[in-house]
């Protein structure tokens, strides 16, 4: 057991699926001798050699479009996209390829292959290293859509995706990288060396894609996060002394609907809560769920805190970021609705 | 006072649209045997030329002439006319089943059957063509059951692919033929990828990409070309020039350059250009970019210089774009005449032959047909259980789409 920060962890979880599988290659942007720009693969080329850790052109279709090829012949591709918001000319092969080649082959030919991007904001990265686009993977059948709120997690659940038969989209909060941020961006982050999910197994362990775990026990209202805003949620939570119960989903798709339709159906109430924007988010599809499985044991409407329908902005960026102010106001409408 | 210069778009056009006479003078057709053949181990600066030139083998007397001839047997000869004379069949018998209602849409090879029936045999079993949806003779030269593909067309209840796919999206591991998409390009850098694990895993196959000259404008072709000269990986990548990118003609996605198989010299690709009528011409350039390859020296780009005769897919119909008769008018002729001539000049075929063998592959399709429609056609028959639609999505279904299929009541 070490304490890692939530890079490291994720550093380890290739670390050890490299080791134990030679078919596990990893690749992108400056992902190779230098190990990254947020350097989650530092050492790994250095360790297990420039065929299966390397540089690749800034082409994020030729860095999907080889990784599929690689897996059809066989290997376990874990690639890197810089940004998730450099994403966009790689999702025509994320989505009508990766996600359908089992489908359209009828498993004659399968795309193992992991997708890592940092995500979300709060560095100050405007709007083009802000973005939060996991709606646009939900929405697409045939991935998997993971988002880790800390080290623990993701080193369970990356190794997990990397040993996953298919595609599998791995969105990293990168404003968590370092510690648990909670949106107080004027007071230092608790590193993660002083955070009990900081404590990370050094060998090998995974944690099932599709399983949500609950952050904090509560009575009074479900609030439904991922990422970042877990930690959000619970700083409201502490900061309103209102009992929430927070659900970290780690993975958005596939949902597990048991958890967050047991916890509602308990305290009757439900915030969710997401850093990207609102309309059509993934956050309208957990209160789609919620009123589908648990409309009879709602005491109030669910409401949504997202970030607001424009672009990331830059220099507004704490009023645009969703912090715990937000959802502690709507914490308090819940409860007295 | 200074003169100030309007300006002006430039959109290409062909040569000749409906009602004009077809015009093929600006294609620039070289000597059979003319073009000089490289050691694969050639620099690619020291054969730019050959990126717009044209490889040919056969003559006009249906000789084998030059440096790239006499590298198939007889034998090979008779089995690659009889792939193609297969194909053709096969074409023409599944149009007619699309026009039937049996299936609900065709593409067929029509003038472009020795591209994909002579690179088939450059090939070995265990390497991987990444194809488009007009190259179904790598199938049929490597013998993949006739019947299976009609289950697929047909969508039938055998059909390999449960009903999944557009007709003629074959896949097929076994036989080298990765899961046609029916997105364009997207195939060409994952033929690059494919390649690369090869190389990754110090193996020994290799791969092949596909793509049309329309789709050469698309991203992934230039990604593709990026990855692959980075990497040298050993990959054959294949553009199959038929002029007609359905409507468009090839001048609007080659643009200013003079050949599509010049792309390649920008990334320090050996580029060469072949007489995609010719069977042995096609073979021959296949064979020295399969040996590149193999031997490590990386990838290599062929132009192939074909006409398709037929519309791009039953849901086309030229005649609205360019001349009727413009295919009679292309000057490299038709690659089944032209080997049938070859192989009576060369002793070992003849008319009588020929029309024997038509009523053989004629006959070999019709005992196809019907086995596949005995297991139904798109409209009538056996069909995929509805089942199939939510099997196959992921290894394991997860629990929100079984709710969905026992909602669809299975």
């Amino acid at each position: 057991m070490a304490r890692m920060t939530m890079i490291e962890a994720v550093r380890s979880a290739m670390d050890v699926s490299m080791g134990r599988d030679d078919d596990v290659v990893v690749f992108g942007e400056d992902v190779g001798y230098f190990g990254g720009v947020f350097r989650a693969t530092q050492g790994l080329q250095a360790k297990y050699g420039k065929t299966r850790c390397f540089d690749t052109p800034i082409s994020e279709s030729g860095i999907l479009g080889t990784a599929i090829g690689m897996a059809a012949y066989g290997l376990k591709p874990c690639i890197e996209i810089q940004f998730a918001d450099y994403m966009y000319p790689a999702y025509d092969q994320i989505t009508q390829e990766a996600a359908r080649i089992r489908y359209r082959s009828n498993g004659d030919f399968t795309c193992p292959i992991v997708v890592r991007m940092p995500t979300g904001g709060g560095i100050f990265g405007g709007q083009t290293h802000s973005q939060s686009p996991e709606a646009l993977f939900t929405h697409v059948c045939g991935l998997k859509v993971i988002v880790p709120s800390n080290p623990f997690d993701a080193k369970g659940l990356l190794i997990a995706a990397i040993e996953d038969p298919d595609p599998v989209i791995f969105l990293e909060p990168k404003r968590l990288y370092n510690g648990p941020f909670d949106g107080h961006h004027e007071k230092p982050v608790t590193p993660w060396s002083k955070h009990e999910l900081g404590d990370v197994p050094d060998g090998h362990y995974t944690i099932p894609i599709g399983k949500a775990e609950v952050r904090r026990r509560g009575e009074a209202v479900t609030v439904v996060a991922y990422g970042t805003m877990v930690h959000v949620a619970l700083a409201a939570a502490e900061e309103t002394g209102i009992d929430a119960e927070v659900i970290d989903l780690r993975s958005l798709l596939p949902l597990d609907l048991d958890t967050i339709v047991q916890s509602v159906k308990k305290t009757g109430r439900c915030v969710v809560v997401h850093e990207a924007t609102l309309t059509s988010g993934f956050g309208g599809e957990v209160v789609s769920l919620v009123q589908e499985h648990c409309f009879y044991n709602l005491e109030a409407p669910v409401v949504r805190v997202t970030g607001w329908d424009t672009p990331y902005p830059h220099a507004q960026e704490w009023d645009y970021f969703p912090g715990p102010a937000r959802v502690g106001r709507a914490l308090q409408e819940v409860m007295e609705a | 006072m200074t003169e100030v210069q309007h300006l002006s778009l430039h959109v290409p056009e062909p040569a000749v649209r409906p009602g004009g006479q077809p015009d093929f003078s600006n294609v620039k057709i070289p000597k059979a045997g003319s073009v000089p053949r490289p050691p694969v181990d050639v620099a690619p600066e020291d054969i730019r030329d050959l990126a717009y030139s044209i490889i040919r083998v056969l003559n006009r007397d249906g000789e084998a002439v030059g440096p790239w001839a006499g590298l198939l047997s007889d034998d090979d000869l008779l089995v690659g006319l009889r792939n193609m004379m297969r194909l053709r069949a096969f074409d023409a018998r599944m149009l007619m089943a699309q026009r039937q209602g049996k299936t609900s849409f065709y593409m067929q090879h029509l003038g472009e059957e020795a591209v994909s029936c002579a690179f088939r045999k450059a090939l070995n079993k265990g390497d991987m063509n990444f194809p488009t949806y007009r190259q179904a003779g790598l199938l049929i030269a490597d013998d993949y059951p006739m019947v299976e593909m009609m289950n697929q067309i047909y969508s039938n209840e055998a059909d390999p692919l449960r009903g999944r796919q557009l007709p003629i999206m074959y896949s097929s591991k076994e036989h080298g033929f990765f899961t046609i998409s029916g997105n364009l390009a997207t195939q060409y850098v994952q033929a690059v990828g494919w390649a690369m694990a090869s190389a990754i895993k110090n193996d020994t196959k290799i791969a092949a990409a596909w793509i049309g000259d329309g789709s050469t404008a698309e991203s992934d072709f230039h990604s593709a070309l990026v990855f692959a000269s980075t990497y040298k990986a050993p990959v054959i990548l294949n553009i199959v020039n038929n002029q007609w990118a359905i409507s468009t003609f090839q001048g609007i996605a080659r643009g200013g350059s003079g050949t599509f198989a010049a792309r390649g010299l920008g990334f320090g690709i050996p580029a060469l250009r072949v007489d995609g009528n010719d069977y042995l011409a096609v073979y021959a350039v296949a064979k020295w970019a399969a040996a590149r390859a193999r031997r490590n020296l990386g990838p290599t780009l062929i132009e192939y210089v074909t006409y398709r005769v037929g519309a791009h897919s039953t849901s086309d119909d030229p005649s609205a774009y360019r001349p009727k008769t413009e295919s009679e008018a292309w000057p490299l002729g038709d690659p089944v005449l032209r080997l049938k001539k070859h192989l009576i000049v060369r002793g070992v075929w003849s008319e009588e032959r020929h029309t024997q063998a038509e009523a053989e592959i004629l006959d070999e399709v019709i005992q196809a047909q019907k086995v596949a429609e005995s297991h139904g056609t798109l409209h009538a028959g056996g069909k995929p259980s509805v089942r199939d639609i939510f099997e196959g999505v992921y290894a394991e279904m997860p629990a929100h789409i079984r709710r969905q299929r026992q909602k669809a009541g299975y």
